[in-house]
């Protein structure tokens, strides 16, 4: 077993999406990067350059393990076969985290390859919770569940993302992973306050905050419609989204999530400075 | 072959493969950590909003479907040769050649 | 209105099927664009994926078709696995029935490599043999040598100058005359594609099979020299252990 975590958690500073044209700068100079998150589903190989990476740089960063295909939200029973390579993974890494999204993406055997929303109601708490259940004990440690992006709403919904989430967390005891450009990317497209989701959120169940870019396109009836793209840097709204949720979480690990059009490395780490200052102001 | 005729040619392959083998140094491990990646990844974020991959296909068996192979495979002719694949074992043995 | 994700899913691989009727714009109108955008993610992301996997089989037939062509092969063949490393096992054989492709013959032998090489690049870490292992064998036994070989270690028959074909799109060269099986293997962490005649592809195959040098020999024609193919081994570190 590698030893990923000297800290029981991650720490309150910026982290970066790993990505393995990067291991060099990070090797040379991290610059404000204080942790790591990589995808799950890129380190079930059996060996080779992929987990030598992780090994050297599991000496020098906590590590976040972030799931993109457990299918949590599914109506088939959870993929053992997957959730027994996780477990492999968490074994051998040990991660200060693991998290996981609320959302589907396998059925009937076919995997999609996306994050697909849900409907909340009460059917939809219970499956998930159960899910969430399940992994926590497979895993044998606390997970956190992310906030997804929403293009649309289902008409059997009748419950808010926040009161769903919170009722998640006290029967699961599952932490929870903020996404806050997810928060402001659902609350356009689905015409809410931003701010007040966060006022509603149990943000005191929060481990860690996602930041990342969005593209902006708009739908039939020529409403705006953001696309979670992770492909560009972070706007000012959704900055000041953060600032306005560190003002009542306090410090948390930030990590910024760039996934398509992977720039320089030079690049995430203006990000991570200004995701480090947001946390200075708070000190 | 006989077995002495075996037993002699196969020790002179094993000399000159291990004669022809280069010593050269090793390079250490973290230097070889950083390279090509041909890994395939998941990633969570959404792809550019709308187009046609998500909302049209074409149906190859019907008359819809107008392309052609047209990359480099246009400018070299290239016929099947040799033995036929049979040649080489039984499908059973084969089994290690397909990545499962 | 329940939406269930039979439905739901259903619609987004069909592009035929209207959404699901109990999915909403946010003024409460049925949402079409919305759902196109999961319709898009899941297209996009798979031919993506596709692309990734198979660069060589995408060259040869042109982006055009390759898009199209896995806009096919996306709908037939979902992944089954959440693991994306390893999307796209069933391609060699979707392009040897595929249609259009039929005027490029060859096209599976390169997908059946392409796999192999993301399968290489994956595979388990081992430790090779050392070469003098093998000249600390009595000459009296060698023909009784078997070989374990390397995890990463796969051989791809072809009637194709397949390695020539896959160099050539990678980074240049010539197409051989001759049929070339490839040869991958990971000497460190980058997977290598050599080129083996019919006779050593014949021979490697009995080796992997557990075949003993003397027996794995007889695949080979009479005067077969197995010093070069010994020598290729041994230096892509593809053996991992010799028993006599």
């Amino acid at each position: 077993m590698l030893d990923a975590t000297r800290h029981p958690s991650l720490p309150n500073r910026p982290g970066v999406g790993y990505k393995a044209q990067h291991f060099n700068d990070i090797m040379k100079d991290a610059g404000p990067v204080g942790w790591l998150e990589i995808h799950a589903e890129n380190y079930m190989g059996m060996g080779g350059r992929p987990l030598a990476q992780l090994r050297h740089l599991s000496e020098q960063f906590p590590f976040s393990v972030h799931g993109v295909g457990l299918s949590i939200g599914g109506e088939g029973r959870l993929d053992a076969d997957h959730l027994a390579r996780l477990k492999t993974l968490c074994d051998w890494l040990n991660p200060a985290s693991f998290s996981e999204h609320l959302a589907w993406s396998t059925h009937e055997s076919a995997f999609l390859n996306d994050l697909l929303p849900l409907p909340y109601t009460a059917a939809t708490v219970t499956r998930v919770a159960d899910h969430i259940d399940e992994v926590q004990s497979v895993l044998g440690r606390q997970m956190l569940l992310e906030n997804p992006s929403s293009y649309l709403a289902f008409a059997e919904s009748d419950m808010s993302e926040t009161d769903f989430l919170s009722e998640i967390v006290t029967r699961t005891g599952c932490g929870l992973l903020l996404d806050v450009n997810n928060v402001f990317v659902s609350a356009v497209n689905l015409g809410y306050s931003p701010q007040g989701y966060i006022d509603d959120y149990p943000l005191n169940a929060v481990k860690e905050i996602h930041l990342g870019g969005h593209d902006e396109d708009e739908d039939e009836t020529g409403a705006p419609m953001l696309i979670d793209s992770h492909g560009a840097e972070v706007v000012d709204p959704v900055w000041a989204l953060l600032d306005y949720t560190l003002a009542k979480s306090g410090p948390k690990p930030l990590l910024i999530e760039w996934d398509t059009d992977v720039p320089e490395w030079s690049v995430l780490v203006e990000e991570t400075k200004r995701a480090d200052a947001a946390l200075s102001v708070l000190a | 072959m006989s077995k002495t005729t075996t037993t002699l040619a196969l020790a002179a392959s094993v000399a000159t493969a291990i004669a022809g083998l280069s010593t050269a140094a090793h390079a250490q491990e973290n230097e070889k950590c950083f390279g090509i990646s041909l890994a395939g990844e998941n990633d969570c974020a959404a792809g550019p909003g709308t187009t046609c991959a998500g909302t049209s296909t074409v149906d190859y068996q019907g008359n819809a479907w107008t392309f052609v192979p047209a990359g480099t495979c246009e400018t070299t002719t290239i016929e099947a040769m040799g033995d036929s694949p049979e040649r080489m074992g039984s499908l059973t043995e084969l089994d290690r050649d397909i990545p499962a | 209105m329940i939406t269930t994700q039979t439905e739901f899913r259903t619609a987004l691989l069909d592009p035929a099927s209207p959404p699901p009727e109990g999915v909403r714009n946010p003024d409460g109108v049925q949402a079409i664009k919305r759902f196109d955008v999961y319709r898009n993610n899941v297209a996009v992301s798979l031919t993506d994926a596709l692309g990734a996997a198979f660069p060589v089989v995408a060259k040869l037939v042109g982006d055009d078709f390759f898009r199209a062509m896995a806009g096919v092969y996306l709908r037939a063949h979902p992944p089954t696995s959440p693991v994306m490393m390893f999307y796209g096992e069933e391609m060699p054989e979707f392009l040897a029935g595929f249609g259009p492709a039929q005027s490029v013959p060859y096209l599976p032998d390169v997908a059946r490599l392409e796999l192999a090489l993301r399968h290489s690049y994956h595979a388990s870490d081992a430790t090779p043999i050392a070469a003098d292992a093998l000249a600390q064998i009595a000459p009296d036994s060698l023909p009784q040598v078997t070989f374990a070989f390397a995890p990463s270690v796969y051989l791809i028959p072809s009637r194709y100058p397949l390695q020539s074909i896959w160099a050539a799109n990678t980074s240049g060269g010539d197409i051989a005359k001759v049929a070339q099986p490839a040869l991958v293997t990971r000497p460190e962490f980058d997977p290598m594609v050599d080129a083996l005649t019919q006779e050593q592809a014949a021979v490697t195959q009995a080796l992997i099979g557990g075949q003993p040098l003397g027996q794995a020999l007889q695949s080979g024609d009479a005067g077969f020299d197995l010093g070069p193919l010994l020598g290729l081994l041994l230096s892509r570190n593809a053996l991992i252990s010799l028993k006599t």
